[in-house]
């Protein structure tokens, strides 16, 4: 148990540093913009964590950014960078609606579950087109992943102006957003169960999300698929040898991450915007996660933590720009946490390697 | 005699290791030096540090009585030191006579045009003086490792050296050529050059040396005179405890086929063929082993047997059942084991576990796992066994596996193949890069499979090992058997022969 401890420690001792440094720094350009930090981190906080509804706000935009880290940080494992998840999360939403609108007829109970899959599974197959081609061809994951989300951006443009436009399937004038879906296939509510969440939005969501994640933990670390996958990350030539597919782990791999990304944009459908908007520009989700899953160490548990970081900081940001804070100052801070971690590697590098020829030159 | 280097109390030091602790070594003029040590010992990091490709975390270097500070290999060529590495470092498209000038080619118009012709001239002018003969108009990627080999001396020469180290000159080398290397440099130390050789082969210091240092985990234990020592002591000296050098094997009749190779054919990563007809049986009971010179279709004939490189035609049988292109997984399950060349590329996750390494290959099966959930209790009892029964040194079962030496390593993974029981096991390299305790550890449990009427594939680059375990000896060259012998009977001058491509003897 004490070990367990000690192993934890030694894993979130270089992201909270990253984090405390990072603020620090931060504070330096809040000083410059003629404020005080203690006003603006306080501010952060309050807008964060103030009270239940705020915090409600908080899980609700965490919600997302937990299924695309856990996207980014599962496909980590087996060695692949998924840059995709903007695309796999708007494959994602666009499946939902189309789901909810043609399923419609069924029982909510049928329905929800129906809907959320179809997401999943559109993200999957999004997910699953560069795993293919990388396994098949050699063509590499990040190239095709980014062409795949502008190719979902302009599909799920196209989808909402023509295929899926309340103007075609019910019959009213063109609108920038596509059908909503029935208020049967809608996830519950936070507050419509415990009204201490006030105006929040908060919904069901945050909890498949976290169900997701330590779903992903077990069978990343108890399964054969996990042993596999992460077998086939750090050594494809072990793996080889030890009769394990490349090429199916890292189809499986990249669907089971498109698939995440995906549950994300259709939870985000089904619980919060409930209709697909016209959009000029990737939602950020997906680019957001790469961050999250850096952060949280590439771990489903780490990811977590780190997705709420991103979510404190987003939600909160609106208050410190209340306050007369520009909100770029979060983004600067989050850029330094991004960079420190990133960086960690370099330091711990640099430490173990000065002990060690400490070390080598007493013995 | 006058000392042409002289490194006085030199340490290097890398992350984790003492590579050389307070090293004390000279190099007389005119005499063949080898150095000699175990893997891993720190013999080319010395080496590497009188080159100038690392620098001494302490001691002085003395190149011709002057204390000198080698701080790059073109401060070691202008002191007049030669290196040629383990792994050669020749432009393979250019031609021998491109490669030997290469860094000082002779130019001309000012120094903008390669003078080939002069280039030609110099280069068949001093393979005369040297008596290393070279054709200066081949490319390099056509001639053989041996020809490659005078090619990387003839470069030093060529740069003026004076004092030529040789880092494991033979292991890539037949019995022929190795005996002809050694004429090479007894010419040239005829000729006022001192070499330095590097090598962990005890006959062979015995042939080509006048005096021989041995280093042990870093430290120098010894420097000897040759006509003062023999092999024994030299084996004790460099293992540090009295070793057996012999095998002990009882005479036993083969069984069954267990395995039947059929005009197999494969090409390398390049495309090109790399085995082009190779039929050969295993029987239960033998060990069946195959030697050749490195790069003949060796690794090429175990990766297609083993799933991990389609063979182009011909066939595989394994009791009686068809494995030509199976996947890997399907051969382990037909019964066969592997302990891969390189341990590190193939053998291990080295990030992962031991234990999680030790179910590598069975990890889908019972115990192991059940219904696609891994039983981690089950493996790390597993491993824990495996690491008690095969004395793998480590504190436990859950550090990763690259944190273990590579002897250690090696242990496990021949556990972990030996564990499932195979009907055949593949052991190809066993004991490269691995000390002589786990060497003769793993020699004792290969015959004890083939004690146990198992079959043993052995492919091994050292004709020593070759010799000690074989029943059966086959000799590849050039993609194809060139001969098979029986091993009691084998001489060293006959395989040595049929490595070459000669063959003698044929059945
Ligand atoms: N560049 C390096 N970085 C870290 N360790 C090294 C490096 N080169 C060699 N070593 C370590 O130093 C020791 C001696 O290696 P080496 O000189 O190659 O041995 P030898 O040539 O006698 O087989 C080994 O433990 C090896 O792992
Ligand atoms: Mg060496």
């Amino acid at each position: 148990m004490k070990k367990k401890i000690n192993y934890l420690l030694e894993n979130v001792k270089y992201p909270l540093l990253a984090i405390a440094l990072a603020f620090l720094i931060g504070s330096i350009f809040v000083i410059l913009t003629d404020n005080s930090p203690i006003v603006a981190y306080s501010a952060l906080l309050d807008g964060s964590l103030g009270n239940i509804p705020k915090f409600g706000e908080t899980l609700l935009k965490t919600t997302p950014l937990i299924m695309t880290g856990l996207a980014v940080a599962f496909a980590f494992r087996s060695g692949l960078f998924n840059i995709g998840g903007e695309g796999q999360y708007l494959v994602g939403a666009i499946s939902t609606v189309t789901a909810a609108w043609v399923l419609q007829d069924l029982p909510g109970f049928i329905l929800i579950p129906i809907i959320l899959l179809a997401g999943a599974f559109g993200g999957a197959i999004w997910g699953g087109v560069p795993g293919f081609l990388k396994a098949k061809l050699g063509v590499h994951e990040v190239i095709v992943s980014i062409m795949l989300n502008y190719i979902a951006l302009f599909l799920t443009n196209f989808l909402v102006r023509v295929t899926l436009n309340p103007s075609t399937l019910q019959g009213t004038e063109q609108k920038a957003y596509s059908v909503m879906i029935p208020e049967h296939a809608r996830l519950l509510k936070f507050n419509e169960f415990m009204p201490v969440f006030g105006y929040s939005s908060l919904h069901v969501g945050i909890l498949i999300a976290i169900a997701c994640a330590v779903g992903i933990w077990f069978l990343l670390f108890k399964t054969t698929i996990g042993y596999e996958i992460r077998s086939v990350g750090h050594n494809p030539y072990a793996s080889e040898y030890g009769g394990i597919s490349i090429s199916k782990n890292i189809i499986l791999s990249m669907m089971i991450s498109g698939g995440l990304a995906g549950l994300g944009g259709a939870m985000t459908i089904a619980g919060l915007t409930f209709k697909v908007d016209q959009s000029s520009g990737l939602p950020g989700y997906g680019f957001t996660g790469i961050a999250v899953a850096l952060v949280g160490k590439n771990h489903p548990l780490g990811v977590l933590a780190s997705a709420l970081l991103f979510g404190i900081m987003s939600n909160g940001s609106r208050k410190m720009q209340f306050e007369g804070i520009p909100k770029e100052v979060v983004g600067i801070i989050q850029g330094i946490i991004i960079i420190f971690i990133a960086g960690e590697a370099m330091l711990k590098f640099m430490t173990t390697r000065k002990k060690k020829e400490e070390k080598g030159e007493v013995a | 005699m006058a000392n042409v280097v002289e490194m006085k109390n030199i340490t290097k030091v890398f992350p984790g290791v003492v590579a050389n602790n307070n090293v004390n070594f000279a190099l007389e003029k005119g005499e063949i030096h080898v150095l000699l040590g175990e893997n891993g010992a720190g013999k080319t990091t010395l080496m590497n540090q009188l080159y100038g490709l690392y620098e001494p975390t302490s001691g002085e270097i003395y190149i011709n009585g002057k204390l000198t500070k080698i701080k790059d290999p073109n401060v070691a060529i202008s002191m007049g030191i030669g290196m040629v590495h383990q792994h050669f470092m020749l432009v393979e498209p250019f031609t021998v006579a491109e490669n030997i000038v290469l860094g000082s080619e002779p130019s001309r118009s000012g120094g903008l045009k390669l003078d080939m012709d002069k280039a030609i001239k110099d280069v068949e002018e001093i393979s005369a003086k040297y008596g290393l003969k070279v054709d200066p108009n081949v490319k390099v990627q056509d001639i053989s490792v041996g020809m490659q080999q005078r090619v990387e001396i003839l470069k030093a020469l060529y740069r003026g050296a004076d004092i030529l180290i040789l880092d494991e000159p033979t292991a890539v080398l037949t019995p022929q050529e190795i005996d002809e290397l050694g004429k090479i440099l007894r010419n040239l130390t005829g000729q006022g050059k001192s070499i330095i050789l590097i090598t962990h082969k005890l006959k062979e210091v015995m042939a080509m040396s006048d005096r021989v240092t041995v280093i042990r985990r870093g430290e120098k234990i010894e420097t000897l005179k040759n006509e003062n020592t023999n092999t024994d002591e030299l084996a004790e000296i460099m293992v540090g405890r009295k070793v057996n050098l012999v095998v002990e094997k009882d005479d036993k009749v083969a069984g069954d086929v267990v395995m039947s190779v059929k005009d197999l054919q494969a090409v390398d990563n390049r495309g090109i063929p790399a085995l082009k007809g190779v039929s050969f049986d295993v029987r239960a009971g033998e060990i069946f082993a195959v030697a050749g010179v490195d790069g003949n279709g060796q690794s090429e004939l175990v990766e297609v047997i083993t799933g991990l490189r389609k063979s182009t035609g011909g066939s595989i049988t394994l009791l009686g059942k068809d494995i030509t292109n199976r996947p890997t997984s399907d051969v382990i399950d037909a019964g066969v084991s592997h302990i891969p060349e390189d341990r590190h590329k193939r053998g291990l996750v080295l990030q992962h576990s031991l234990a999680e390494n030790s179910v590598l290959g069975s990890h889908k099966k019972a115990p192991f796992s059940k219904s696609g959930v891994l039983d981690y209790p089950k493996i790390h009892e597993f491993c824990l066994g495996l690491i008690d029964e095969f004395d793998v040194r480590t504190p436990n079962e859950k550090v990763a596996a690259k944190s273990l030496s590579g002897g250690n390593q090696q242990k496990l993974i021949v556990a972990r193949e030996l564990s499932r029981n195979p009907e055949l096991l593949i052991a190809s390299q066993p004991t490269r890069g691995v000390d002589v305790g786990a060497i003769e550890f793993i020699h004792k449990r290969l015959v004890a499979e083939r004690d146990k009427n198992k079959a043993v594939l052995l492919v091994s680059l050292e004709l020593d090992e070759v010799m000690a375990l074989a029943d059966r000896i086959a000799v590849v060259y050039d993609g194809q058997i060139v001969g098979v012998v029986n091993g009691k009977d084998a001489t060293e001058k006959e395989l040595g022969i049929m490595m070459a491509g000669g063959s003698q003897k044929k059945q």
